[in-house]
């Protein structure tokens, strides 16, 4: 196997392993966003009209601040006991270092979203386990992870982390969110692939543009 | 391979500054293939940003660095491939037990056999029948005796150890003394123990203020010397 491919799958391997044994992000962001939808579902009561209207803002709005939460912890364990140092001290490149991270925020992030989108559908009931609804969700978290591991190495070198990482990442997410938010109302609405494709290739665009973007910036960044 | 006749480590004019506060002033230095040398100095001497920066984790103001005949500029994988690093902090994930961490930086150090070397580097620190406890449940000591077998892993030509003592009882800090004394490795070592570190020191560094004010043979300095020598230039007690 090519040494930069297998070093990138070693890392994301360590962030697996980590997690199931602490279950630390996955318990708290999947908390988190059962939590939004139980309270906006019961917040727009039972009235289909308004649910249909408010569900795909209240789907995006629950994994928007779900990915920040995990995100917000994806470089915290390379600072404890400096294990970034030790990284950063081996012949690894640091493109290596970033795509082993995203992959392990992007599985993470798949997980919670596998859980969230049956209680979803269980309680808005609507057809979110459609098709479309899941190639969006899984185009969108592209996205997502891939500004957002770069922003949270970014902002876990600074006091105020947690404030810092949606002050960043959220702006820049936003073209994804809103594009993912309309494919879900067209999906919802039972239009055909054909209108919905528009907004599935502004996100797919978002996802090629930030994944070269940060790819090639992240060096910058975890050095010092 | 390394680039024959070069020293192992050679620093030029070496200088390093944190929002225009320099840490490092001119730091010139050569340490010779196999040869032990020892930095003393008070907190704030510079010691770990020096040893940061040689381990490449840390970028340097300006100045020149080579390791084994390699720039640090422009080869820093080779010069990551020659080094092990030992640091105040372990490198180790506690959630993960010894044996994962140490087959996870194997892996990292591209090491054919990562379970294989993980079980001989655990056997060389005693620590073979706690290799799959999770760190998190070990003493300080042990985390760094997991983390010397860390630095270890890919048979690495030169260490840089700041304060590898740190948290070891004296059996483990003998132990760690034999190992570095009998592997034939080029060392550059900190410390605080000035006789730990004579009993190692082919060469005698005090570092202080940034700056290297004394660099001696180890042979031509002893213990009380060597004291007395610190107190005088860096006005502290070691």
């Amino acid at each position: 196997m090519n040494s930069s491919l297998s070093k990138t799958l070693a890392i994301m391997r360590k962030d697996i392993i980590a997690e199931l044994r602490t279950r630390e992000v996955i318990v708290s962001v999947l908390v988190f966003a059962l939590l939004v939808i139980v309270i906006f579902n019961f917040a727009f009561g039972a009235d289909r009209t308004t649910m249909e209207a408010v569900a795909p803002g209240v789907l995006w709005v629950a994994f928007a601040f779900a990915g920040v939460l995990a995100l917000n912890r994806t470089f915290i364990p390379e600072k404890d006991n400096g294990c970034l140092e030790g990284i950063l001290s081996c012949p690894v490149s640091r493109e290596a270092i970033y795509l082993g991270k995203m992959l392990a925020a992007f599985l993470f992030m798949l997980a919670v979203e596998a859980v969230t989108l049956p209680v979803f559908a269980l309680l808005f009931n609507l057809p979110v386990l459609s098709p479309p609804i899941i190639i969006t969700t899984i185009l969108a978290t592209i996205g997502f992870v891939a500004v957002g591991t770069l922003f949270s190495a970014l902002a876990v070198n600074t006091r105020a982390r947690e404030m810092i990482l949606p002050l960043l990442f959220l702006p820049v997410a936003v073209p994804v969110i809103i594009s993912a938010v309309k494919a879900s109302t067209l999906a919802l609405a039972g239009q055909g692939w054909g209108d919905i494709l528009s907004w599935l290739q502004i996100i797919v665009a978002f996802d090629a543009i930030f994944l070269v973007v940060s790819y090639l910036i992240f060096n910058f960044i975890i050095e010092e | 391979m390394a680039v024959p006749g070069t020293p192992a480590i050679k620093i030029s004019r070496l200088t390093k500054s944190f929002n225009h506060r320099p840490a490092l002033r001119g730091i010139d230095l050569e340490v010779a293939r196999g040869e032990s040398a020892v930095i003393f100095g008070p907190n704030g001497a510079g010691k770990t940003t020096l040893l940061k920066i040689l381990a490449t984790v840390m970028k340097a103001t300006s100045g020149d660095i080579s390791i084994e005949g390699f720039d640090l500029k422009k080869n820093a994988d080779e010069i990551r491939r020659r080094i092990g690093v030992v640091s105040h902090h372990s490198f180790l994930y506690e959630s993960l037990t010894a044996r994962e961490n140490l087959e996870f930086y194997a892996r990292l150090q591209d090491i054919a056999d990562p379970a294989g070397r993980a079980r001989e580097v655990a056997a060389m620190v005693g620590m073979t029948a706690r290799l799959d406890d999770r760190v998190g449940t070990f003493s300080r000591g042990m985390q760094q005796r997991i983390s010397i077998a860390r630095a270890l892993l890919h048979q690495p030509s030169v260490l840089l150890m700041d304060e590898p003592e740190t948290g070891l009882d004296q059996h483990a800090i003998s132990m760690l003394w034999s190992l570095l004394a009998e592997g034939g490795h080029t060392i550059l070592l900190t410390t605080h123990s000035l006789e730990r570190g004579l009993e190692l020191a082919d060469k005698v560094i005090i570092l202080d203020r940034g700056k290297i004010v004394l660099e001696k043979p180890g042979r031509e300095i002893d213990l009380n010397s060597c004291k007395q020598a610190y107190l005088e230039l860096t006005g502290d007690r070691p």
